[in-house]
């Protein structure tokens, strides 16, 4: 399918490298920024792929094994790109208690993916988040901006078939 | 120095002001099961199968991080303190192949031994366990990261000794694995394939990439003619690797078990070396009159060739153009000693055996080809080596002493001193005195470029020149001396770069352990060698001044150029 509105997965425009080129020689030659860098370039480019942690790794004169090292070890960081959908599934004490791990496992069977991640196709993106502030309503779902409360499993086919 | 009192068991021990719990265990001659830790190395205290119970602390302590302190009372073998260990260990093995009976390391393998001693004999949660890929993407070395138990020895080699930072851990909890990034292939990251993190590796999650079968199938192959090559440093391992104390030094013996193997002809690496000196010294001699790129480099280690690559592709004009000993020998095997004994190249198979997991990956250079075959066909680590003649059923120490066959199995002891740190440059200065000075050089030993301190120099009176000469070992140390030359803050004429700490002797195909202690005993036997041997300075060998005026002309000429040297490639620094 051709897209019109979005950027492809894995492509980085122009603009994009520049400006984390800007945040890299602001950065260079100063010492402990590694973790500065990398959150500065996700917010540029949504997700940090080979080819901007190879740039951060140059341009900072860092092993690539530290950089991708660190990039794993936090789940703030993505090596994907996100979805076009994202959901938001909580993990609040309420919602964890109402049994959100099944919700979980659920989506991770219908998705194809583990945990926090990205649908290969690029169509939805899982990520996990502290209360929304519903807890009476747990477990809750979020999908972009619609809100699912009281979700069971069995309903999720139904709610993901809703978005493309 | 400040001395603590520490009671371990029941017993007083003094230690130093500094020392851990383990040190002071050591002391009173107890031995604390370790995993994560290495010596000087990796301290880092995450495996906790170390822990003893210290009175008045809380919890049980890490003895390889936890300070020892004055008065402090230590019980290493309580209820607790098994417990612990046994859970440490049984829950590593959960999550770990019960694959023992066909692992390399089985027998000289930490886990291991370590659950015999901890007496496991059944594990009673059979946890997920890991399906990664195994990674035999080099000619160097296997990774297989569902042995990995995270100790991350490697990764400190990797990064602190060698600089290269090739190495490390990814990923979180359960999908932890040690690697390089995006999971590449090493033959994809910046390794240079000098197996330090093979040696540092308690288990067999690195382990060289096996080349045994080849070598026993060209052995079985009556249209082969199968000649062999020892490298310097072996002499002064194999031994070890066969059950016989570090620094045997067993020249004779290792010769007679390559006959017994059915090697054609034995022949020796330090042939070539010999032959190095004379091409390398001829070309710093040239670099000198000629004000080439100076310092000249050395290039015999293959570990160390990756490096620069990678690391420092300005500096790749001060390498020394020749080939290593290695390369040289096929070269030579496949061109003059076809021609002298009469055998069609295509025919001839050479082997090498090597200390080193990088010449495994030097002989795979497409470059390396001059004869028009393969310098090399296959090159054994001194472990598999081990391993032949353990599974030949040869009775190693009890061989009689037998000498290398001829043409390519004379050499010097300038020779035998290149497995060590220091040696090549010995050797050089040797016989560049001579050469220049048309003199005999009254003492040969330079005895300031030996041993394993990182970096050694020295000053050498030519005939009213001053040649300043530099000798590194281990790439970190390595990278420093490279960083020096790279401002223009060294000034020196020669330099001598290993990638092994210690030189050869410590390379990463010896046996295991290789610790500052073998090192130490294989360096002395290598030293005790070369005073032994008739003749100490390489241009007196004499098969090598017969092969100059029968076939190469003189050094540096024209067949050398073709044959003896070599070019070098820029790789990338990510
Ligand atoms: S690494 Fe050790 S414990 Fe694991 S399979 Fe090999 S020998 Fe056995
Ligand atoms: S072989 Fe050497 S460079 Fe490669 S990963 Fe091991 S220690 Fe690092
Ligand atoms: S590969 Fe070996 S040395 Fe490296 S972390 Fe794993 S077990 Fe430890
Ligand atoms: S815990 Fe889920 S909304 Fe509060
Ligand atoms: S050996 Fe002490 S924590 Fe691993």
């Amino acid at each position: 399918m051709a897209c019109e509105t979005c950027t492809c997965i894995g492509e980085i425009t122009d603009e994009q490298r520049e400006k984390v080129r800007e945040i890299i020689d602001y950065y260079e030659g100063k010492s402990g920024v590694l973790i500065q860098v990398l959150h500065e370039a996700q917010q540029v480019v949504g997700y940090l792929p080979r080819e901007i942690q190879v740039m951060i790794a140059e341009g900072l004169d860092i092993p690539l094994s530290e950089v991708y090292s660190v990039v794993t070890f936090y789940a703030l960081f993505s090596l994907k790109p996100k979805g076009r959908n994202v959901i938001s599934v909580c993990k609040g004490t309420a919602c964890y208690v109402k049994g959100v791990d099944a919700i979980m496992e659920k989506l991770g069977e219908d998705l194809g993916v583990k945990g926090e991640d990205t649908t290969d196709d690029g169509r939805f993106s899982v990520e996990i988040v502290r209360c929304m502030g519903a807890c009476g309503l747990g477990p809750v779902v979020r999908v972009n901006e619609d809100i699912y409360a009281r979700v069971k499993s069995d309903q999720i086919k139904v709610i993901l078939d809703k978005y493309e | 120095m400040d001395m603590l009192t520490v009671t371990i068991d029941g017993n007083k021990v003094q230690v130093p002001a500094g020392s851990t719990i383990l040190d002071a265990a050591h002391a009173a001659g107890v031995d604390i099961p370790t995993l994560c830790y290495l010596k000087d190395t990796n301290v880092v205290g995450v495996c906790r199968v170390c822990v003893v119970e210290v009175e008045g602390a809380k919890s049980l302590q890490a003895a390889c991080v936890a300070p020892a302190s004055d008065g402090m009372v230590v019980r290493t073998n309580t209820p607790a303190v098994r417990e612990a260990r046994r859970t440490v260990l049984e829950l590593i093995i959960s999550n770990h192949p019960y694959e023992c009976l066909t692992c390399e390391r089985s027998g000289n393998c930490e886990l291991q031994a370590l659950a015999d001693r901890f007496n496991i004999r059944e594990i009673e949660y059979e946890g997920e366990k890991h399906k990664f890929p195994v990674d035999s993407s080099s000619p160097s070395i296997v990774r297989d990261p569902n042995k990995c138990i995270l100790c991350r020895r490697c990764v400190s080699v990797c990064q602190d000794t060698q600089s290269v930072c090739a190495l490390a851990p990814n990923d979180r909890g359960f999908d932890t694995m040690v690697g390089p990034a995006f999971a590449d292939d090493l033959m994809e990251a910046v390794c240079t394939m000098c197996g330090q993190c093979v040696l540092a590796c308690p288990v067999g999650a690195l382990t060289e990439s096996d080349a045994t079968e080849y070598v026993w199938a060209a052995l079985a192959d009556p249209t082969k003619h199968v000649v062999v090559q020892t490298a310097p440093a072996v002499r002064a391992s194999i031994g070890e690797e066969l059950g016989m104390p570090a620094g045997s030094r067993v020249t004779g013996q290792m010769v007679a078990a390559l006959r017994r193997l059915g090697f054609d002809k034995v022949f020796d690496t330090d042939f070539t070396a010999d032959l190095t000196i004379m091409e390398e010294g001829y070309e710093l001699l040239e670099r000198l009159k000629a004000g080439g790129v100076l310092p000249l480099i050395t290039s015999c280690s293959p570990g160390w060739i990756k490096f620069i690559e990678h690391f420092f592709p300005d500096l790749l004009p001060h390498v020394s153009t020749c080939k290593s000993p290695q390369q040289m020998f096929g070269a030579l095997a496949k061109t003059y000693y076809a021609e002298k004994a009469g055998i069609d190249p295509k025919d001839i198979y050479v082997v090498s055996i090597m200390p080193c997991t990088a010449k495994k990956f030097e002989a795979k250079r497409p470059e390396m080809t001059s004869s028009g075959y393969p310098d090399i066909d296959a090159v054994l680590t001194t472990r598999e080596l081990g391993r032949m003649i353990r599974e030949a059923g040869i009775d190693f120490p009890s061989l009689p002493a037998e000498d290398y066959d001829d043409p390519l199995g004379m050499s010097t002891g300038a020779a035998v001193i290149f497995g060590a740190s220091g040696g090549v440059m010995e050797a050089a200065l040797r016989t560049v005195y001579e050469v220049v000075t048309d003199s005999e050089l009254e003492n040969i030993d330079f005895e300031d470029v030996r041993g394993i301190e990182g970096c050694k120099e020295a000053q050498v009176d030519i005939n009213g020149t001053v040649v300043n000469v530099a000798v590194t070992n281990g790439l970190k140390n390595a990278r420093q001396l490279l960083e020096r030359i790279s401002k223009g803050d060294a000034d020196y004429h020669f330099v001598e770069i290993m990638a092994c700490p210690g030189g050869c002797i410590g390379g990463g195909g010896q046996p295991i352990p290789t610790d500052r202690e073998t090192r130490l005993k294989r360096i002395s036997a290598i030293y005790e060698e070369d005073r032994n041997m008739p003749l100490r300075k390489s241009h007196l060998n004499p098969q090598v001044q017969e092969l100059y005026k029968e076939f190469l002309g003189e050094p540096l000429g024209e067949k050398s150029h073709e044959l003896l040297h070599t070019h070098y490639v820029p790789r990338s620094r990510v």
